[in-house]
C-alpha cells in the first residue's frame, strides 16, 4: 500500500515536473514517504539514558534488500520525457544502486521494461520502449553490471501503468521498470 | 503449467473454431460514409426460392455491393412476373428504372441438405448475359456464397477482383482480456483464434491465407508466434534474447521478416517461416528500423527507420541492401504497407496532433491524406487495392474503418463491445 502511494506520489510529482520543470527548482519541500519506516522518535533531551541502536535507516534486518521499502533498491522505476530515452538525473542513484546489486552478485540476472505513452504506431513505440530500457541498461554496465545480466524487453503502449489519456497518465506510462526473477 | 495452459489454449482455439462457423453473427456493423463518384445502378432481383430460408442470398449480396459505394442498387420490387431466368427479363422495364444490370437467380434444395445456387448477370442494354455461376453448397456456406456472387458482379462490371469473399483479422480487448479474431470482410462470422490475459499486437495474414503470424506478450515479453488457422496448432517462431515484433510474410511465405533486438538495438531480421534456422540481419543501423513489409514481387521491403532523425519510411532490397529514405513530408511516418499492385504504399502520417491513413505514390512520391480521424493507426490495403481498412480511436474506443485508395469512400465497422484494434485484410484465396 505505502508502496503504491509512494509511487502515485512520485508519479504525481513527476507529471508536476514533465509540464511544468521550473516547478523543480521552487524549493518547496516534498514529503519523503518512499520508505515505510517511521523516523525514530526524538530523544529526550532531559534523560538521554542508553542507546539503543535500531537499523532503522535501512529498514528491518535481514529483510530483501529488494524488497525492503527502505532500500533504494525496492525503487524499480525510471521515468522518461516524451519522445526521449535519457535517464534524467533524479533517477541515476536508483540506476547505481541497482547496477552496483548486480555488481556484487554476479548470478543475478534481471530483466528492464521499456514502456512508452498510447501516442503514435504499437510497433514504433515499442521500439521506443526497447530504446528506454537499453538507456538503462547501458547506464548500469558503465556502473559495473554485466550486460549478460541484463535483458532489455519492451511493453511498448500494451501495457499501460496508467489508464488516461491525459498528460499525467503519459508521464506515467514513459517509464522503464526493473524486474528481477519471478517478479 | 505452461504445457497444459498451451493445450488449454489449442482446444480452445479448436473447439472455436469448428463449433460456431454455422450461425452468422455480426460483431460488427458497417455503416457506411461517402460514395464513389460514379456509382453503376444495378437491380438485384431476388433469388427463387430464397423467401423461406433462414441465410438469404440477395440482401447480402446487395450490402456487399452498396458498402464498396461504387454501386446504387435499383429497386427491384413490384416487377410481374419476378424474373429468375434469362428468358423472364423484360429490359425495358429495368432500363426505365435506370439499371445497367439487372441480377436474377434462383436456388433449389438437393438432396443432403445441399442447395444449388443459380446465378446470371444480365446487361440490360445489350440484352445478354455478362455473367453466369452454379453453385452447390451446404447451408453453411450460404453466405460465403452469397459474397462470391457479389465478387463476380463487382469484378464484371468494375473490372477489379471482388474482395467480399475474403476475411479480416483483429484484436478486440474487452477488459483485461485479449481476443485474437478473423471474420469475414462484412464483419460477420467473427472466430476467436488465440484469448489471452496479455496483449496481442501486429496480426499478419499468410499469403494463402491459412496462418496468421502475430505477437503476443503471454510470455511477459513480446515473441512472434505463428497460428495455423486450418488446426489451431501454434509455435513461437521468433523468442530471442529481448524484444521479438512486427512480423511480416514473404510473398512466397516461407520466410518473415521481424524486428528483433537481441544485438541490441530494434533491427530487421529474415527469418524461416518455421522458426528453423538463424535469423539473417537485414538492417545495420544505431537508429529504429521496425515494421518491415515486403512488395508483392518479393523485391523490396518497406520500413520505418528514425534514422534520419525522425521516424520515416524507407525501402530497401530483400537482403538489406540500398536503403534510401521514401518520405519527406512531416515529421512523423510510420507504419507502411504495400498496394496489391506494388505502385504505392500506405501508411500513418502526424498531421499536428493527429494521425491519418495517408497513400504515397512510390514513383511521382505524391502524397494523399485519406482520413481525418483524432488517432488512425494500422492500416492494410484489401487484397484488390481499391479499399484500406484501420483502426480508428473513435470517443477512446477503438473502431475498425475503411477508406478506398482514392479517399472517397469512408466505411465504419463498430463492434457492439470491447476496444477493437490492429486490424489485417487477408489475402485473396482461391
Amino acid at each position: 500500500m505505502t508502496r503504491v502511494l509512494a509511487a502515485l506520489l512520485i508519479a504525481g510529482a513527476l507529471a508536476a515536473c514533465s509540464s511544468t520543470p521550473t516547478k523543480e527548482q521552487d524549493g518547496a519541500p516534498v514529503e519523503d514517504r518512499t520508505g515505510s519506516v517511521t523516523p525514530p522518535a526524538a530523544p529526550d533531551k532531559r534523560d538521554p539514558g542508553p542507546v539503543v541502536a535500531t537499523p532503522m535507516d535501512r529498514g528491518v534486518v535481514g529483510m530483501d534488500p529488494l524488497k525492503d521499502p527502505g532500500n533504494i533498491l525496492s525503487k524499480r522505476s525510471v521515468y522518461f520525457d516524451y519522445d526521449s530515452n535519457a535517464v534524467k538525473d533524479e533517477f541515476r542513484p536508483v540506476v547505481a544502486a541497482h547496477a552496483k546489486y548486480l555488481g556484487q552478485n554476479r548470478n543475478t540476472r534481471m530483466r528492464i521494461e521499456g514502456n512508452t505513452d498510447e501516442r503514435g504506431s504499437r510497433e514504433y513505440n515499442l521500439a521506443l520502449g526497447q530504446r528506454r530500457a537499453d538507456a538503462v541498461k547501458q547506464m548500469m554496465q558503465v556502473l559495473g553490471a554485466s550486460p549478460s545480466q541484463i535483458e532489455t524487453v519492451s511493453f511498448g503502449e500494451e501495457k499501460p501503468r496508467a489508464p488516461g489519456s491525459d498528460e499525467r497518465s503519459w508521464a506515467e506510462n514513459r517509464r522503464a521498470d526493473i524486474k528481477y526473477p519471478g517478479e | 503449467m505452461k504445457s497444459s495452459i498451451a493445450t488449454l489454449l489449442r482446444t480452445f482455439v479448436l473447439v472455436v473454431w469448428f463449433v460456431l462457423p454455422a450461425p452468422a453473427r455480426a460483431a460488427l456493423t458497417v455503416e457506411i460514409i461517402g460514395s464513389g463518384a460514379n456509382q453503376i445502378p444495378i437491380a438485384i432481383v431476388p433469388f427463387r426460392a430464397e423467401d423461406g430460408m433462414t441465410q438469404k442470398i440477395t440482401p447480402v449480396v446487395a450490402a456487399d455491393l452498396a458498402r464498396s459505394g461504387l454501386f446504387r442498387m435499383v429497386d427491384a420490387g413490384g416487377v410481374v412476373p419476378v424474373p429468375y431466368e434469362p428468358g423472364d427479363v423484360n429490359y425495358p422495364v429495368w432500363r426505365a428504372r435506370g439499371a445497367e444490370a439487372v441480377a436474377i437467380g434462383s436456388i433449389a434444395p438437393q438432396a443432403g441438405g445441399r442447395y444449388e445456387i443459380r446465378f446470371r448477370l444480365m446487361d440490360a442494354a445489350k440484352q445478354t448475359q455478362l455473367v453466369g455461376i452454379a453453385y452447390t453448397v451446404t447451408e453453411a456456406q450460404l453466405r460465403l456464397t452469397a459474397h462470391k456472387i457479389a465478387d463476380a458482379i463487382y469484378e464484371k462490371l468494375t473490372g477489379d477482383p471482388g474482395v467480399f469473399a475474403t476475411r479480416i483479422t483483429y484484436i478486440v480487448k474487452r477488459g483485461p482480456r485479449y481476443e485474437l479474431q478473423v471474420a469475414d470482410a462484412d464483419g460477420y462470422n467473427p472466430q476467436t483464434v488465440l484469448a489471452s490475459n496479455e496483449p496481442i499486437i501486429s496480426p499478419a495474414w499468410s499469403p494463402d491465407g491459412t496462418r496468421l503470424a502475430y505477437v503476443s506478450f503471454e510470455g511477459k515479453k513480446p515473441v512472434v508466434y505463428v497460428q495455423s488457422l486450418v488446426t489451431g496448432g501454434r509455435q513461437a517462431v521468433a523468442n530471442f534474447w529481448g524484444s521479438n515484433s512486427a512480423p511480416a510474410w514473404s510473398p512466397d511465405g516461407r520466410r518473415l521478416a521481424v524486428t528483433l533486438t537481441k544485438d541490441g538495438g530494434s533491427q530487421i531480421y529474415l527469418i524461416n517461416a518455421d522458426g528453423s534456422g538463424n535469423p539473417q540481419r537485414l538492417t545495420q543501423s544505431s537508429a529504429i528500423d521496425t515494421e518491415p513489409n515486403f512488395s508483392p514481387d518479393g523485391q523490396l521491403i518497406l520500413f520505418t527507420s528514425d534514422r534520419g532523425g525522425s521516424p520515416q519510411i524507407y525501402g530497401m532490397s530483400t537482403t538489406g541492401s540500398d536503403p534510401r529514405r521514401l518520405t519527406f513530408e512531416g515529421t512523423y511516418n510510420v507504419s507502411p504497407r504495400f498496394s496489391p499492385d506494388g505502385k504505392s504504399f500506405t501508411f500513418i502520417q502526424r498531421n499536428g496532433g493527429r494521425f491519418n491513413v495517408a497513400i504515397q505514390d512510390l514513383a511521382t512520391r505524391q502524397v494523399q491524406v485519406l482520413t481525418d480521424g483524432a488517432v488512425d493507426e494500422s492500416p492494410s490495403f484489401a487484397p484488390n487495392g481499391r479499399m484500406i481498412l484501420y483502426a480508428s480511436g473513435v470517443k477512446g474506443r477503438g473502431i475498425l474503418a475503411g477508406v478506398s485508395s482514392d479517399g472517397r469512400v469512408k466505411q465504419r465497422l463498430v463492434e457492439s463491445s470491447g476496444d477493437v484494434r490492429e486490424p489485417a485484410w487477408g489475402p485473396l484465396v482461391k
